[in-house]
């Protein structure tokens, strides 16, 4: 009879102590994002906004327009391509920096170099890639001078290629960080045992090194996924306007009002993105991992 | 309190009552002692888009009115945005005329008296006639005549002739047309068909704001032959269909080098060479020039694409703060702001007033069609032309005699968001 009482005043205190996150959480995650679903069910009126009547024309609209589909296609191509590029750069840059950098106060410094770029704004970042990629920048007019070309190549700057370029290297870091990480964690007496063992130097990498490091992979596959998916900026201003993504469909609803289209279309990325974040987490069970 | 010093509620209860309105809002002005005392406590929030709303304007008027005057720069839909959702955060509404179809039937804005607005006789009839230079302007698209009027201070109503109720006071307002590099174009350009002639392919560029940009695009299809319109101010389904489509073929051929969503991207483009010939705003000739690069506003045979702004009052005010509003009103044509606005290409809705604010030689370039006979500087001071120098499109009568469609919000207009939607996408 008297333990009641006495767990009751034990609880207390960890109530109070999980209360700050849970009400942070609660007041700037769960609240916005129920808002959003409750909008994306709602009608709207032109250019005047949201009239709260239910209706299900926002997602019908959406999933049978042929726009959607094409926008959510190009996030998607830009989506595998990037991942791709800054798994493979990502991977080779944390892998040198662990097992070929010798001094640990080196590897240290040269990591913080990768760092440099994210000293400027995203914005500078991007922006400076026009004057080297234009038509009159720097790779066209060093390009024209050795005589390679005679007519400035076009496709290098307001294209998919400057896209995956400005993406490329405003993610790999969010790649090289996990998996650095990761990598770090690995005892290199393994990497002894497996030469000792027989194994060929790719065979290392291959059973060892990958399988390891699959953690960091994941982790770094989920910021990259999330930050391409999520991207409008990028892919408008590297693109010249002319390439779209599933998030620039939303801005386009934003500019004229249509809350609820682009509620709807917030909450069907959102499904899309959670299910992708899914998947990786089934492949790698991240949680276990981080304790080993 | 039921009649306070400044007669406010029974002035409100005889407009709501819908007879003497006149009558009682005249007897506001009653009491200059406690108005003077009280103003300086006033601020005023004016809200308009980035190319008007100007902190420079906002500075020199609290100088010369002795109380506060803010800017707060919102986009297009932003504007729309706070009248609709959050009216009171804002005292002054820097419409653009289209927009006004939204912000009056809403009930956001009350009516202008203009006999309270002191040099309204003096403001230019483009907007208080509809004619210019003695001329009826065009009425394609939203033309000021057709929104400024309303039956009274509460109507929330478009007038069909004059009254003596606006639904703003006249603001800046201006003629576009394509902006285009001389040292590159390599040829002629004098006809809107240019924008999508096949030899400036992947060196053009369209502006990404749909109520702008089909504008454009119907201008030059209808001057390339491609497609007739009924009405470019209020096209149907189909011609916006038609129209899209063009633009798809067009962007999916390469033809467009970029489409720019925002004034300094049109800068960049036009001022690295990327493209040639492209939508443009005044301003962003100007800031062109003053990097040293040529370019010219190009007038084209088949007209301009006007465009323009007005003050408008919001609905919550009353009182001296509507008092404050109204002398600003009456400032903002007095002058200043007209010499100011001209150098960034636009003009003032008083011509007089803002030609007795320029100099000899900027009032000859910017108003007469007459060529420079000193440097021509930017507001901020950068030099934009030299001596000999002549304006594109000459003087300001020319220019406005040939407004071919004004800058609207046509009836299909969420048709057309989706359809550029697809443009976007495609």
């Amino acid at each position: 009879m008297t333990s009641a009482p006495t767990a009751k005043r034990s609880m207390l205190p960890t109530y109070l102590q999980v209360a700050p996150l849970t009400i942070v959480l609660a007041l700037f995650f769960i609240v916005p994002v129920a808002l959003v679903v409750v909008v994306s069910f709602f009608r709207y009126q032109m250019l005047v906004g949201i009239v709260p009547d239910f209706t299900l024309k926002n997602y019908i609209d959406l999933l049978s327009n042929p726009t959607t589909w094409t926008l959510y296609r190009s996030t998607l191509k830009f989506t595998l391509i990037v991942l791709a590029i800054t798994f493979v750069l990502g991977f080779w840059i944390a892998y040198f920096l662990v097992f070929h950098v010798r001094s640990l106060l080196i590897a240290i410094g040269l990591f913080l170099v990768c760092t440099v770029p994210f000293w400027t704004s995203n914005i500078i970042r991007m922006i400076s890639w026009r004057p080297v990629l234009g038509t009159e920048g720097l790779i066209n007019s060093a390009l024209l001078k050795m005589g390679v070309i005679d007519q400035p190549l076009q496709w290098l700057l307001y294209s998919d290629f400057s896209v995956v370029v400005a993406y490329v290297h405003l993610f790999t870091l969010f790649m090289i960080v996990p998996i650095f990480n990761s990598m770090a964690r690995i005892d290199k007496s393994l990497l002894e045992a497996a030469v000792d063992a027989g194994a060929t130097r790719w065979g290392v990498i291959w059973n060892v090194v990958l399988p390891l490091s699959k953690t960091g992979i994941a982790l770094g596959a989920l910021f990259v996924v999330t930050l391409v998916m999520g991207d409008f900026f990028v892919v408008t201003v590297m693109s010249g306007g002319l390439s779209g993504s599933a998030t620039s469909g939303i801005f386009n609803d934003l500019q004229f009002l249509n809350y609820p289209r682009a509620a709807a279309s917030a909450v069907i990325l959102l499904i899309v993105v959670l299910l992708i974040a899914a998947s990786i987490f089934r492949l790698v069970d991240v949680r276990k991992e981080l304790v080993r | 309190m039921k009649k306070t010093l400044l007669n406010k509620t029974v002035s409100r209860r005889a407009v709501l009552k819908g007879g003497a309105a006149v009558a009682g809002v005249t007897a506001v002005t009653g009491f200059p002692m406690v108005w003077a005392q009280n103003l300086k406590d006033i601020t005023l929030n004016h809200t308009g888009m980035s190319y008007s709303t100007l902190p420079d304007i906002a500075r020199q008027a609290s100088q010369d009115l002795g109380f506060k005057v803010e800017m707060s720069v919102v986009d297009h839909p932003g504007l729309l945005n706070r009248l609709v959702q959050d009216p009171s955060s804002l005292d002054i509404a820097d419409l653009e005329v289209w927009q006004s179809k939204v912000a009056v039937p809403q009930g956001a804005l009350q009516g202008v008296e203009i006999a309270k607005i002191k040099n309204w006789g003096d403001l230019t009839p483009l907007y208080t006639e509809g004619t210019f230079a003695g001329k009826e302007v065009s009425r394609q698209g939203d033309a000021p005549i057709e929104f400024i009027y309303r039956e009274g201070k509460d109507s929330n109503g478009f007038a069909s002739g004059k009254t003596d109720w606006a639904n703003f006071c006249p603001g800046v307002f201006n003629a576009d047309t394509l902006g285009i590099r001389p040292d590159l174009v390599g040829r002629e350009v004098n006809s809107w068909a240019d924008l999508f002639s096949p030899d400036f392919k992947g060196k053009t560029a369209i502006q990404n704001i749909p109520t702008n940009g089909i504008m454009d695009a119907m201008m030059a299809c209808e001057a390339a032959g491609l497609l007739t319109y009924g009405d470019k101010g209020n096209p149907t389904q189909e011609e916006l269909t038609a129209t899209i489509a063009k633009l798809i073929e067009l962007k999916k051929g390469g033809h467009f080098r970029a489409l720019w969503n925002t004034f300094d991207e049109s800068v960049n483009l036009m001022a690295s060479g990327e493209v040639v010939i492209q939508s443009m705003w005044s301003p962003a000739v100007t800031a062109v020039q003053t990097q040293g690069v040529k370019c010219t506003y190009q007038p084209l045979k088949e007209g301009y694409r006007g465009w323009g702004n007005g003050l408008g009052l919001l609905a919550h005010l009353e009182g001296l703060k509507l008092d404050a509003a109204y002398e600003y009103l009456n400032w903002y044509n007095s002058g200043w702001v007209g010499g100011f606005i001209a150098k960034q290409g636009y003009y003032s809705s008083n011509p007089k007033t803002a030609m007795a604010n320029l100099s000899e030689n900027e009032r000859g370039f910017f108003y007469e069609g007459k060529a420079a006979t000193a440097d021509i500087t930017s507001p901020t001071g950068e030099k934009t032309n030299s001596a000999g120098d002549v304006r594109d499109g000459g003087s300001f009568e020319e220019r406005f005699a040939q407004v071919a469609v004004w800058n609207n919000l046509m009836d299909e207009a969420e048709f057309l968001y989706s359809k550029w939607n697809e443009f976007n996408a495609a």
